[in-house]
């Protein structure tokens, strides 16, 4: 029977403390720095042209076959106004089969893809499965506006 | 004239699962039972198959990290410890000692947030709806947010890399951990009160589901499972791997075997496991995190190699049969939660049906490691 009181007491007590929940569709809490959500394409400013090569790298190393890309010549490279050769031409990554394991983050030898760390990132759901899978300028897109602090571990 | 008849009694099957709350994920067992006594147990496994040890073949040594974390969800780290482990032994990989310690850091957080885990849900197969389960959550979201502040991910981290770590931890790490050590130990000890004295707690845990020592070692238990039964057997203290030699902390055992045993070695494992990142945080040192001479590509020479660690469940034990090149032959995964499970009909047979929920939850299974 004391132990019953007790268990009362200890349920009382927490009572008094402050609460650790957030109401969450109305507001959110912040996300770390390193929050992985999704990969994303980042944008060359000074250039004016994706950082990616399309060079295959992130692609052969992806565990579950989630990207697919295309190079091309870069049209840039021909008028002397960018260093990069190859370009990448299409881009697509199917956001319903990637796990999130930031193995093409690793691997991309330019610095071109990094993870979406902000809310953006989550709250994908959509109705039809093929929506998920997005194309190059929607994964441009985040980088482009300037909504993403990127963050890539050296 | 009312004839006289004779009333049988038969035995029914219960099928309880596979979406049954207390069966913890998608485990189906049929119980035959006569009236409210359990007379066998039939469980079926399998509908969480997803194959892990097959994808794993077809990774490169790198790649298949992402797939431990999917086995046992509620000890992720450990899965990658010791597929480091057994990886870092075929290569022959030297890691560093700033490695090691965060390491062992991050484990021991794990097999507290696991041991959260258990001590809620144990709550939910007693009865005690909510209660328990609120308390245990509060207190593990403090250190789940640890992991996403040095990880990026809630839950399928990927952080260890074969020979290292992904990236190096946040520069206010030891401050964050001891922060929220104070949390889990007052939460820990809320649970204690909560559940430890109460008698409708022990009336429904005390003698129920007793495994004897011999029984236990003859079904190949391990962890809480094994030492609830009195038997001192610990992998970090009986075959020391990382650098667990250097701390100091006890090995909780019971002397039952019972389900209120097992809860009681769990609640003591939690608090061992905060001295440890205790002592593991005065000790960090500073350094490299991955070994100076990396390869590129990791490729293993033809050997096979073990390698295991004690889990929140028990042993969890990776064994990789390499032929050379950068992938394995074969790879086995040791998984404690099926182990553990096998003696789940010696426990059950002869005990209430509101019983067999109450054993099965002091297993502590988790599906995707049972099915992998």
């Amino acid at each position: 029977m004391i132990g019953i009181f007790k268990s009362m007491y200890i349920t009382f007590a927490t009572m008094m403390r402050k609460p650790v929940t957030i109401e969450y569709p109305a507001k959110h809490r912040d996300v770390p720095q390193r929050d992985r959500a999704f990969p994303i394409l980042l944008w060359d400013k000074d250039v004016v042209e994706p950082f990616c090569t399309g060079c295959h790298a992130c692609e052969r190393a992806c565990p579950v076959e989630c990207m697919t890309v295309t190079m091309k010549d870069n049209p840039l490279h021909a008028d002397d106004k960018s260093k990069r050769r190859k370009i990448v031409d299409e881009f697509w990554i199917d956001y319903g089969r990637c796990m999130r394991c930031n193995i093409c983050v690793e691997v991309c030898n330019f610095e071109a893809i990094a993870m979406n760390n902000t809310w953006a990132g989550h709250e994908l759901s959509k109705f039809d499965r093929n929506d998920l899978v997005l194309d190059l300028d929607q994964l441009l897109a985040q980088h482009k506006q300037g909504k993403i602090d990127e963050w890539v571990a050296e | 004239m009312v004839q006289e008849q004779q009333l049988e009694t038969v035995d029914i099957n219960v099928n309880m699962g596979p979406q049954h709350p207390s069966t913890h994920g998608v485990f189906r067992m049929v119980l035959t039972i006569d009236g409210e006594r359990v007379v066998d147990v039939e469980p079926h496994i399998g509908y969480m198959h997803r194959g892990a040890e097959k994808l794993s073949e077809n990774m490169d040594y790198r790649a298949a990290i992402g797939f431990q974390d999917r086995t046992d969800y509620l000890a992720q780290f450990l899965n990658e410890q010791a597929y480091c482990m057994a990886v870092e032994k075929l290569l022959e990989l030297a890691v560093p000692e700033r490695t090691e310690y965060i390491r062992v850091i991050l484990c021991e957080l794990n097999r507290i947030t696991s041991h959260f885990m258990f001590l809620g849900a144990f709550g939910i197969d007693l009865g005690y709806f909510g209660t328990s389960f609120t308390y245990g959550f509060r207190e593990r979201e403090r250190i789940q947010d640890i992991f996403e502040e040095v990880t990026g991910e809630r839950m399928m981290y990927g952080y260890f890399r074969p020979g290292g770590l992904a990236w190096d931890v946040p520069d206010n790490f030891v401050q964050m951990i001891r922060d929220v050590l104070p949390h889990a130990r007052q939460g820990l000890n809320d649970l204690d009160v909560l559940m430890t004295q109460n008698e409708i707690v022990a009336a429904r845990t005390k003698g129920i589901g007793a495994m004897s020592a011999e029984d236990s070692v003859n079904w190949g238990l391990s962890g809480p499972m094994l030492r609830a039964a009195g038997i001192d057997w610990d992998l970090r203290k009986d075959k020391p791997y990382s650098i667990y030699d250097r701390f100091d902390y006890d090995i909780p055992v019971g002397s039952h075997g019972d389900v209120f045993d097992r809860y009681l070695v769990r609640l003591e494992e939690a608090r061992q496991s905060i001295r440890i990142v205790e002592q593991a945080l005065d000790q960090l040192p500073d350094g490299p995190i991955m070994p100076e001479k990396m390869p590129r590509r990791l490729r293993g020479p033809e050997a096979e190699v073990y390698a295991a660690v004690e889990g929140p469940r028990g042993e969890y034990g990776i064994y990789i049969v390499s032929k050379g090149g950068d992938k394995p032959y074969r790879l086995k995964i040791r998984p404690p939660s099926f182990c553990n499970l096998s003696a789940l009909r010696d426990m059950t047979v002869g005990n209430y049906v509101a019983d067999a929920v109450a054993i099965l939850g002091s297993i502590d299974i988790v599906l995707c490691d049972v099915d992998r």
